[in-house]
């Protein structure tokens, strides 16, 4: 966007959440912003924390350039965001364009601030936090287009209404266009009070299905990735790290690599010692060359001698014996309700089980890579991002230089999924720049990806229900040994390692009398990170699963079972992340509503099965129903998906189906073929060979979402959608064989049984 | 030096003949709409055409197009201003999320239809077989039948 900001520092006060900005664009168009001041907010890793800022601008041909503030990962956020700013401008949809807005990071008196407020894009948080803020962007944008006009006609403010992208007077029958009126509205002040918004009946664009805004650009190839970032007289990077996880380059000859033709550098690259944070995930041989194929056939070229740290004996065999024999001991009790263990020896039953979540790799079909060029007294980075505020403190990590004058600028992302939460790709491209002295695109191959990531955690859960002569639930503990997603976080102390782990809000606590949470550190060498819907794709797997195996023990419905724990509508306190509150009873409505999708009490027979599940994510709430076959040699075809949500107000109901989807498909790629091993300390798996990403070929014959609003506040969509499918789906397939999956993933372990 | 077409326009390429043609499109003549996913002839990302047929340009050497006629994602459209119908269909049916691999995906679509131009499901699912990690295959799925209307239509 080429406008620029006119500030006027006078309205700016510290002690108010916001201020703003009114101006005029270098072209003469109208502009306005309301940027937020958080300093802390913008640190955080784990979330884009609840500050938001916007950019608006209307064109002498009465277009309007809506700037979203957010990286686009494919979440939708470059559509549904604008939608809240268009909707009170009263503007057509059609006439609107979406611009990124780069990172705003600004130096002020008290520290660093926030230009647009928080831009990171993670734990589905952005539709939520910026939902009254954008609407009010758009309707001060509003009175300000009306207050020029009026002026103008020489009428009051109060006789005159807006139509989509109009203002109109109908005492003089008289009407402006918002571009004739842009240039005057930008002069007035910016109005003190917060501006009244729609009555939700009146909404015009929220609500409404609305297409991807790029979908053009995307079809045709021209929209823009991190990868496609061309600027002349760059270099190309790639780097070979190290394979042994925490080990090191020890030696290496680089002799044949400088012969291939265009290799221009070659020089070490220096990782985090073991335990260390991580800046960057490994030590390496970096080879700078002129084309990414040069520096590609350089690097194979390289004769590199490895030391292999401390974690050779690490393997997926020993980190599982691990977990049992941690499981055998006791942990960290991080939740103690009632008298757990008194209730245990009262018990008539006990259920128990055992559950095994394996790591898995993020896999964005867009490798990582960066553009950086790091100068004398500035840098500029160019980096498909999901959270900007990092790579800036990262480029600061690397080169020493003032934040302020570090410039990230975001590009559309080919995929997030958490992996780009960690800027560590951002570091080695400004580690590469700042050696050779000039701009440098880092380039990640598949290979790279695959066997370097922060992989999401591993564990194993032990679930025990203690059951009264009635089959009633009166005592729980679920004891997890997991390597925690905090490893080598600063300022996260041991103790606080489970907060990653187990959430201790998280259904059923609260709902059985005398309820425990414990957790068993393990210890492993694996580097671990935030993954779609984090810690919630585990748990929801093992409570889902065991409150069916519950059922089965008792001779419950599943069904029933849930719908009598869930209870009735009402609001509980829930202080995870997606709270302050969490009402059951909407779990119950979908799981209801999904049941008479599929036809629940209908008898199955053939190896055919059903199966539900459902889960309160980040303030969403999704439910899955799987109908599946399964043959006597184990064959498993799944017949049928109907996914459901309730995410408050669908902002844009097509994005929400589409992530919905996703979701699904990414849980059912998941649960079905997903895993990261490990041998001798070095991760084994490299590409899709043998990282095996769902293709069409396996999708199921019938898919259905169903979105079903509840009202209120939206919330995010981005991980909702994908906590309950793997639960569902095993317990389908027990419903329709009896063998229950208690480790992930599925593969093969049908045809197994049924040898 | 490997002389070739690209998007009906001739081209030459002086570097190195066992380049990927994936790489000369991308950092020679800057065509960034074909993109790199796995490197090993996997994912699909990386589709474009030769001589009319759907080809993997990361496992593609350069010396093999020589004389060759090559069609990328940015020279599928008739015109400007018209999109083939695959690309309608694509945004008439809102298939992207990310929308990385959507370019590939498309010039998978146009070589399945141009040999079944009415597929059925499972057609579809037996000749799309590339990647997409945001998992937006049920749309994929929907837009290949439309696009199969559409070209119907239209022919």
């Amino acid at each position: 966007m080429s406008a620029r900001y006119i500030r006027d520092e006078k309205t700016i006060d510290q002690g108010r959440r916001r201020f703003l900005i009114g101006g005029l664009t270098a072209g003469g168009g109208f502009l306005l912003g309301i940027p937020s001041i958080h300093l802390l907010a913008q640190d955080s890793a784990e979330t884009g924390a609840g500050q938001i800022g916007f950019f608006v601008e209307i064109k002498a041909d009465n277009s309007v350039t809506i700037g979203v503030a957010q990286p686009e990962i494919g979440q939708g956020v470059r559509t549904a965001m604008p939608m809240l700013v268009a909707e009170e401008l009263d503007v057509e949809w059609s006439s609107v364009r979406v611009e990124q807005m780069p990172l705003g990071i600004i130096k002020t008196a008290d520290g660093y601030a926030w230009k647009y407020g928080g831009q990171g894009a993670g734990g589905s948080t952005s539709v939520t936090d910026n939902w009254e803020f954008l609407r009010e962007v758009g309707a001060t944008a509003r009175l300000m287009l009306i207050q020029a006009a009026a002026e103008y006609w020489k009428v009051s403010s109060d006789s005159c209404h807006t139509e989509p992208g109009m203002v109109v007077c109908d005492s003089l029958g008289a009407r402006l266009s918002y571009s004739d009126v842009a240039a005057a509205a930008a002069k007035l002040p910016v109005p003190e009070e917060k501006p009244t918004l729609k009555d939700p009946a009146q909404f015009r664009i929220i609500g409404k299905p609305a297409n991807v805004v790029d979908a053009r650009e995307i079809v045709t190839g021209q929209a823009r990735y991190g990868i496609d970032t061309d600027v002349a007289g760059m270099r190309y990077a790639v780097i070979q790290r190290c394979p042994y996880l925490d080990g090191g380059v020890e030696s290496f000859d680089d002799s044949k690599a400088r012969k291939i033709p265009g290799v221009v550098d070659v020089f070490k690259i220096e990782g985090p010692g073991a335990g260390e944070p991580y800046l960057i995930l490994a030590s390496g041989v970096a080879v700078v060359a002129t084309s990414t194929w040069a520096a590609l056939q350089g690097r194979k070229a390289l004769d590199i001698k490895w030391s292999k740290g401390p974690h050779t004996g690490e393997s997926t065999a020993s980190f599982w014996k691990q977990t049992e024999q941690l499981l055998e001991g006791s942990g960290q009790i991080v939740r103690d309700d009632g008298g757990f263990d008194e209730a245990m020896k009262q018990a008539d039953q006990v259920v128990q089980a055992r559950y095994e979540i394996p790591f898995v790799n993020h896999a964005p079909l867009e490798p990582q890579n960066c553009y950086a060029s790091v100068e004398k007294d500035k840098a500029h980075i160019i980096a498909p991002t999901q959270m900007p505020s990092g790579a800036n403190r990262a480029v600061a990590a690397v080169t020493g230089l003032p934040r302020e004058n570090i410039q990230v600028e975001m590009t559309r992302v080919g995929g997030g999924f958490g992996r780009r939460l960690t800027n560590d790709y951002v570091a080695e491209a400004a580690m590469i720049s700042l050696k050779i002295g000039g701009p440098v695109k880092l380039q990640w191959s598949r290979e790279d990806d695959v066997q370097h990531d922060f992989y999401r955690p591993s564990g194993m859960h032990e679930v025990k229900a203690g059951l009264d002569g009635d089959g009633n639930i009166t005592a729980w503990t679920q004891r997890l040994a997991s390597a925690s997603k905090y490893y080598r976080r600063p300022n996260v102390p041991p103790e606080e390692q489970f907060g990653a782990e187990l959430y201790v809000d998280d259904f059923p606590a609260g709902f059985i009398d005398n309820f425990r949470l414990e957790w068993l550190m393990v210890q492993s060498g694996v580097p671990r990170g935030s993954w779609r819907a984090p810690a919630h794709t585990a748990n929801a797997f093992v409570i889902q699963s065991f409150l069916d195996e519950v059922a089965h023990a008792t001779g419950k419905d599943p069904l029933q079972l849930r719908l009598d724990l869930y209870g009735e509508n009402r609001d509980l306190p829930y202080s995870n992340h997606g709270g302050p509150t969490f009402n059951p009873w909407r779990l119950s409505r979908l799981l209801q509503h999904i049941a008479g999708q599929v036809d629940y009490g209908k008898s199955r027979t053939g190896g055919r099965g059903l199966g539900i599940a459902s889960h309160f994510t980040f303030g969403g709430y999704g439910a899955h129903a799987v109908e599946v076959q399964v043959s006597k040699t184990g064959e498993l075809t799944i017949e049928r998906i109907v996914a459901a949500v309730d995410c408050g107000l669908a902002v844009n109901p097509r994005g929400v189906e589409a992530q919905l989807e996703g979701g699904t498909i990414d849980g059912l790629s998941t649960a079905l073929n997903l895993e990261i091993t490990v041998q001798d300390g070095q991760i084994v798996q490299s590409n899709f060979h043998d990282y095996p990403l769902l293709r069409m070929a396996q999708l199921p014959a019938v898919i259905e979402t169903h979105v079903l609003p509840y009202g209120g506040i939206p919330t995010g969509m981005g991980e909702m959608g994908l906590p309950s499918l793997a639960p569902a789906l095993t317990n389908a397939i027990f419903n329709a064989c009896g063998v229950r999956i208690r480790k992930l993933p599925i593969r093969d372990q049908l045809k197994q049984a049924m040898i | 030096m490997i002389s070739f077409v690209i998007n009906n326009e001739n081209v030459s390429f002086e570097g190195v003949e066992d380049t990927p043609l994936l790489w000369v499109l991308r950092d020679h003549f800057k065509l960034k709409g074909t993109k790199f996913g796995c490197g090993i002839g996997s994912c699909g990302a990386c589709m474009v055409h030769i001589d009319g047929q759907a080809r993997k340009s990361c496992t593609t050497r350069i010396s093999s197009v020589a004389g060759r006629q090559v069609t990328t994602i940015e020279g599928l459209a008739p015109s400007s201003t018209q999109l083939h119908p695959v690309q309608q269909a694509w945004i008439a049916e809102d298939v992207p999320q990310c929308g990385y691999c959507q370019t590939g995906q498309i010039m998978a679509a146009v070589d399945l239809l141009k040999e079944i131009p009415k597929p059925s499901d499972s057609d579809i699912a037996r000749k799309m077989k590339n990647i997409c990690r945001c998992g937006t295959y049920v749309r994929i799925r929907r837009a290949v039948h439309r696009a199969a209307e559409l070209m119907a239509e239209e022919s």
